[in-house]
């Protein structure tokens, strides 16, 4: 009985509370907080893009002949909180592996996948199984650059070729690994390209930078701080995994900033803008190519409607074939960097066609490649960084991620 | 001489800095934060001092019942129709929903924690095991039920739900006080005061008190000691259920399979601090922890010292107070 009594109380305490809520709502708030004196901008969405014409597809000329057992392998995140970026990768690869081998009956490449979880601590493991795999020649991954940073070692020291279709902390070329290729430009030139973007595009007087913990994170705000000078109206660090934004809400709201640039992942990135818009923020908020994800979007609700996004990654969904094969095969549009994984997967696979079928000839053809891919040309310098990178805009639209051109120069 | 050894350490600047201005600037509107946050983990702490003051037991499952009933509150919501934009429905319309939620996630947590402790301690009981042996049981079950959201609901957190529209409702020196925090807080100290009173005014409550001071003894007085569990734990389950739908009015994205954790490991640490097995105690220990985590954010100038400031606080508040600021006063309270 007494029970019952317990529960119902609780129930009607609970009621009163939510009542007053209700009672607080149509009063409607002053709108005092917040800051953002500056006038909205509004950047159109383009619906195109230039694809070379003379791009490396994966089925070659249909005439590749190799052994059976031969693979590739994707090493990094198939699970996690991050996981949604890593299936856009996969993906990609999967496509050009399944083309490859429709065009060349005689040459069929496997496909296989090691999971990292997109965590630094876990990605040893898959990393090392990979790497004694005998049977691969070739590696796409790992996505991430805490995670990139704590295996590079593995591949190097087993003179086993990895592509890097997203991974951007600059540092990462700085190792002296001669098996690393980065596909995409690093952090250095997205840094200034969005924090160029942010002042001058997007007109922000005030912009508050915000860091994660992780390697992108940190590196990312250390490549954006120095180009934002004077805008720059204050700074904050956040931590994997957390969800109370509180503290460092206040900070923004104080600081007056018309925009906030998260250098960091969607997982925190979500909740942090969706509490400063709860607080009243009214400025932009700009992401880097780890919160552009439709992630983002679901988990950010509403509030990720003052968002935009720094990418160096093309949009691969404006290139008609690709988006076309990519929809039938997953029944889902091109995420960020499908097209990058699609690339990369493709000069390993033109590179097995060309008869180099072990390690060390595989290294040597990825690190002497001079030709197009779909998004864009791939040609890379001593150290493994690609020699012509360039860094989209992005922005929330309809509740959907569009595309707005090429920002910083 | 301290110069010289200020000297001697290399001290990078973004390594430790005392942002002052900051934190005057900050000072109100952290505190509303953490006092919101903090109401929350004090809800899930009870769950925690309840079971500890009569089990002698640190059921860390706890944040699994907990995120049970998140995971029920948003899936009634998101049926009800709530998604990420703000509800634009009539007041009754919107209170009968959000009292539906609330329900849903009080049941979920209760059965959870019913079935947690019939299906895992129960069994165990009865062979009357050391102790360690109850504390690695928790720690698996805790695990097992996560491992269980994930292969249900994947890697990603549900979509937001926003539960209502946040208003402005006065202003404490630059300050601003939202609706949803007054709603939270509230809802806390009401929800404790109820808890509370039960435990020590009603026949279970004396009943908990009883085992909770000599097993035993309570036996032979004719206080049925497994009932008595039971519902400690179911109440500990309704309690939780109640922070469950605060939380998703802080975090609309916190229904995720791992959620708990860390919360869990915060709403421990507030039962500690206020003195675990006390009622009001977790409160005042969810509250403190929010708070000073918020304070130590900002003064330090990064995240990570959030949970550095407040458990480096709760090491000192043990030192000096073993049992916790209100200490352990369940089982010596007055019949």
């Amino acid at each position: 009985m007494i029970q019952k009594r317990v529960i119902a109380t609780l129930s009607v305490v609970a009621a009163a509370g939510l009542l007053l809520a209700g009672c607080a709502n149509p009063s409607g708030g002053g709108g005092t907080s917040g800051g953002g004196g500056s006038d909205k901008v509004d950047i159109p969405t383009i619906d195109s893009v230039d694809v070379p014409k003379d791009a490396v597809l994966p089925a070659g000329d249909g005439k590749a002949e190799c052994a059976s057992s031969l693979t590739i392998g994707y090493v990094g995140a198939e699970t996690g909180a991050n996981a949604a970026l890593g299936i856009n990768i996969y993906n990609g690869v999967q496509l050009a592996i399944d083309q490859h081998n429709k065009a060349n009956p005689k040459c069929q490449v496997q496909f296989q996948k090691y999971d990292t979880e997109g965590d630094p601590a876990k990605a040893t493991g898959p990393t090392t199984q990979a790497a004694s795999n005998k049977a691969i020649v070739g590696v796409i991954g790992l996505p991430f650059s805490g995670e990139s940073k704590a295996t590079g070692q593995i591949f190097e020291d087993q003179g086993l070729v990895h592509i890097t279709p997203s991974a951007t902390n600059p540092t990462l070329t700085q190792n002296g690994w001669k098996t690393f290729f980065r596909a995409l430009g690093n952090d250095s030139i997205q840094g200034p390209a969005a924090a160029d973007f942010i002042t001058t595009k997007l007109k922000a007087k005030k912009v508050f930078l915000v860091q994660d913990d992780s390697d992108y994170g940190v590196g990312l705000a250390n490549a954006t701080k120095p180009k934002l000078g004077s805008s720059l109206a204050g700074s904050d660090k956040v931590t994997t995994g957390q969800k109370d934004f509180s503290a460092t809400v206040s900070k923004v709201i104080n600081s007056k900033a018309d925009a906030v640039y998260y250098a960091g992942y969607y997982a925190e990135g979500a909740p942090f803008d969706q509490q400063l818009v709860q607080k009243g923020f009214k400025g932009t908020f700009v992401g880097p190519d780890g919160v552009k994800d439709d992630q983002f979007i679901k988990q950010a609700g509403s509030a990720s409607k003052n968002a935009y996004f720094t990418c160096p990654c093309i949009p691969g969904e404006l290139i008609p074939d690709f988006e076309k094969a990519y929809n039938t095969a997953f029944n889902a549009e091109p995420g960020t960097y499908s097209i990058e994984g699609y690339d990369s997967a493709t000069i390993l696979l033109a590179g097995i066609d060309k008869g180099n079928t072990d390690r060390a000839k595989l290294l040597d053809w990825v690190k002497n490649y001079d030709a197009d891919g779909l998004s864009k040309h791939y040609k890379w310098d001593s150290t493994g960084e690609l020699q012509a990178p360039a860094v989209y805009g992005y922005k929330v639209a309809d509740g959907k991620i569009e595309p707005i051109g090429t920002i910083g120069k | 001489m301290l110069d010289l050894v200020l000297q001697a350490v290399p001290m990078d600047d973004s390594w430790i800095n005392f942002d002052v201005q900051s934190f005057i600037q900050g000072f109100w509107s952290n505190t509303f934060g953490g006092l919101t946050y903090g109401a929350v983990y004090g809800l899930i702490a009870l769950g925690y001092t309840l079971v500890y003051g009569v089990l002698n037991l640190i059921n860390f499952a706890h944040s699994e019942v907990f995120i049970s009933g998140v995971y029920a509150v948003v899936f009634t919501l998101t049926g009800l129709g709530f998604n990420g934009d703000t509800p634009n429905l009539p007041l009754p319309a919107l209170i009968g929903d959000l009292l539906l939620a609330l329900l849903a996630g009080m049941a979920a947590s209760a059965i959870v924690a019913f079935i947690v402790e019939r299906a895992a301690y129960r069994t165990l009981r009865k062979r009357n095991p050391p102790r360690l042996v109850y504390l690695i049981t928790a720690i698996g079950v805790s695990f097992t039920i996560q491992g269980l959201f994930f292969l249900w609901r994947g890697a990603q957190p549900e979509p937001s739900v926003i539960l209502i529209p946040t208003v402005q409702v006065f202003d404490v020196f630059g300050g601003i006080v939202y609706n949803y925090e007054i709603v939270i807080l509230v809802a806390a100290i009401v929800t404790m005061v109820v808890v509370d009173q039960f435990i020590r005014r009603s026949r279970i409550g004396r009943g908990i008190r009883a085992v909770a001071q000599d097993p035993d003894t309570a036996t032979l007085m004719g206080v049925n000691r497994e009932r008595i569990i039971v519902i400690t734990f179911i109440i500990g389950g309704l309690v939780a259920g109640v922070g469950a739908i605060f939380w998703i009015m802080l975090v609309p994205q916190g229904a995720q399979y791992n959620g708990g954790f860390v919360l869990g490991v915060k709403a421990f640490a507030a039962a500690v601090l206020g003195g675990i097995g006390n009622v009001r105690g977790a409160l005042l220990g969810g509250l403190l922890i929010g708070l000073i985590g918020n304070y130590g954010q900002t003064l330090l100038g990064a995240a990570e010292w959030s949970d550095v400031v407040a458990f480096v606080v709760l090491v000192v508040v043990l030192v000096v107070r073993p049992t916790g600021l209100l200490g352990q006063s369940m089982g010596r309270s007055r019949a």
